[in-house]
């Protein structure tokens, strides 16, 4: 990215000069992270600051890339009463996409000596990849109800406890989900995917504690040094999918029969307070419970199989996080509180300390926010901080953030060697795509460690643990 | 001869370009190359076939929709697909798709999610009609 057009608040925080007609925007991440962006992300996040309703600055996250719509990393906040804006572009097209992360009561020891045969275990009763079903069929009465009940319908459902419900963002369900806002063909698309995983950069991890970076923090959080830690990213699926593309068409008709000058097609949106604005959050919301159900039934298998190996354990949640959505949140602006809807598309929700949405042992520390990394390099867990409020409505990163594309890193890695060399190293993948797993290769990411030391600099979120891949299971 | 298509870079993403003598056929096209990140084309054979129809007078949405209503009669369906023809009279658009059921013999790729609006262009170039948008995978 060209740095000349930006202004450096800070060490971690970049200002784009102004222009009429434009919000202010606001980039976090270190020098060498913006300059290792596509100027893309500049463009996107500019146009997104175009929108009508746009409250505070339009902003990117130190992983952010070159997204549709968007920039993947992208947050921007709107208000209905200001004819602020939804967008499908601001969402993504797999809805809820995040993680769920487990703690266990399985040592490392332990671990070690049952890796392999953990690993072929979680590749069999995890469905991955393409051509894979779930191993719950559902009929469409059964998946409305879903789509409205959340991980809460699959709790009732037997698939995990009440336990879940307080560690998973909203216990679990988002509100005035409306299935009749979803198509048939999207419904369609569910009845067999409900658990998948899905297969691109989707996983399931089995990691270590490596460093603990804030112990009060991590005791709170119930994690130490060693301990061994389940992670699922996942989302809407089929659902998902089609919900964004079902919409992504029809708000660019929208936009423009309501006015709506779009400074590119690819940012269709409609007014939140519009019928089709509405209809796009009935559905949305309906594609946010399919997602949290789905990693709370992928959470059951995970149980399921982990047991299998070590009848013992213990394997509750710690959080679950949702990083493509919209919600309805109450901010502070300017000393008033304000509705907004806050997207954040490839960006996770970060609470700070005190917030009265998060479970009461993490509510002095923070909310859980998690950076999924490579399958070669780590993750980390931090908290949301209170600085985060004022200046990113609550959002932190949520990933080490691509800086390669997929054409280039096929180009430049063979699947099979590249897993084989990460066995080497004491890291397990299994898949059956050696074209997912060269696309994914650790080294098409930015370096995670710099994205959570600049998510922390930047005053979204402190870091707290940092996470080693053991297993990964991969679609 | 095979379909002429190609592939353009993408952050996160992955450009899908579709070239022909016709509309239609860089559509064809486009489809190819977006069915060619989920399987090898070749290992794909043509036991089962969807039928797609749909009113679009806009070109570039046509393409969008085109590739996404095969995405999701794929899914809906489990099939991997590998040959595609379409048909146009006006802002009629009907197509059909010929593939099987997703098997062992069958080596996955990449799931593509969507067909975005994003790098969306149809035009001539040269001789050819070039059809072209980012697939989210």
């Amino acid at each position: 990215m060209d740095l000349s057009r930006l202004e450096p608040l800070d060490a971690y925080r970049w200002s784009l000069r102004g222009e009429a007609g434009r919000a202010p925007v606001v980039l976090f991440g270190d020098r060498e992270l913006l300059t290792g962006m596509d100027d893309k992300v500049l463009e996107q996040i500019g146009n997104v600051a175009r929108l009508p309703g746009l409250v505070g600055a339009a902003m990117t996250m130190p992983d952010a890339h070159w997204g549709y719509g968007f920039p993947i990393g992208g947050v921007a906040a709107f208000d209905a009463e200001q004819g602020g804006i939804i967008s499908a572009g601001g969402v993504g097209f797999d809805i809820s996409c995040g993680i769920r992360c487990l703690r266990t009561s399985v040592t490392l020891e332990r671990l070690a000596r049952k890796m392999k045969a953990l690993a072929d275990g979680l590749f069999v009763s995890i469905p991955a990849g393409l051509g894979r079903e779930g191993h719950l069929h559902v009929d469409p009465e059964t998946l409305d109800r879903i789509l409205v009940g959340g991980a809460q319908w699959a709790v009732e459902h037997g698939y995990g406890s009440g336990e879940d419900l307080a560690c998973i963002e909203d216990h679990g369900r988002a509100d005035g989900a409306d299935p009749a806002q979803v198509s048939a063909q999207a419904k369609a698309r569910q009845l067999r995917e409900m658990g998948t995983l899905g297969s691109g950069n989707h996983y399931l991890e089995v990691q270590v504690v490596d460093r603990v970076f804030d112990a009060s923090a991590a005791a709170a959080f119930g994690i130490a040094e060693g301990d061994v830690l389940v992670s699922i990213h996942c989302g809407s699926r089929g659902l998902g999918h089609q919900i964004g593309t079902d919409y992504l068409v029809s708000l660019a008709k929208a936009a423009g029969r309501l006015g709506i000058a779009l400074p590119d097609r690819e940012l269709a949106c409609a007014p939140i307070a519009s019928p089709e604005g509405q209809a796009y959050l009935g559905a949305m919301r309906a594609g946010i419970n399919c997602a949290l159900a789905n990693r709370q039934i992928l959470a059951y298998l995970t149980r399921h199989t982990l047991r299998h190996f070590f009848p013992d354990a213990e394997l509750p949640t710690l959080f679950d996080v949702s990083h493509n959505t919209c919600k309805a949140e109450t901010h502070r602006v300017d000393g008033r509180e304000r509705l907004l809807y806050v997207h954040r598309k490839g960006a996770t929700r970060a609470f700070g300390p005190g917030h009265p949405a998060l479970p009461d042992r993490y509510r002095p520390f923070g909310q859980p926010v998690i950076i999924g990394g490579s399958m070669g390099t780590g993750s980390y867990i931090l908290a949301g901080c209170a600085e985060g409020e004022a200046r990113a409505f609550s959002s932190a990163s949520h990933g080490a953030g691509r800086q390669m594309s997929r054409s280039a890193a096929l180009r430049r890695w063979r699947g099979r060697e590249l897993i084989d060399d990460l066995a080497e190293r004491g890291i397990l993948i299994r898949t059956e795509s050696m074209r997912g797993a060269a696309e994914e290769a650790p080294g098409a990411y930015k370096d995670v460690h710099r994205v959570a030391e600049a998510t922390e600099g930047a005053g979204l979120a402190r870091r707290v643990a940092f996470l080693r891949p053991k297993i990964c299971i991969k679609g | 001869m095979g379909a002429d298509y190609d592939y353009f870079d993408h952050d996160a993403d992955i450009g899908v370009v579709g070239r022909g003598a016709s509309l239609e056929q860089a559509f064809e096209a486009a489809a190819a190359a977006m069915f060619a990140i989920m399987a090898d084309p070749a290992a794909v054979r043509p036991a089962a076939t969807v039928r797609i129809e749909f009113d679009e007078t806009d070109p570039e949405l046509a393409l969008v929709t085109w590739l996404n209503r095969l995405l999701a009669e794929a899914r809906t369906r489990g099939l991997a697909l590998s040959r595609f023809r379409l048909h146009r009279d006006g802002g009629r658009w009907s197509g059909e798709a010929d593939g099987q059921p997703w098997h062992a013999g069958i080596v996955p790729g990449t799931e593509v999610k969507g067909a975005t609006l994003t790098g969306l262009r149809v035009g001539r170039v040269g001789h050819d009609v070039e059809a072209r948008c980012v697939v989210d995978v």
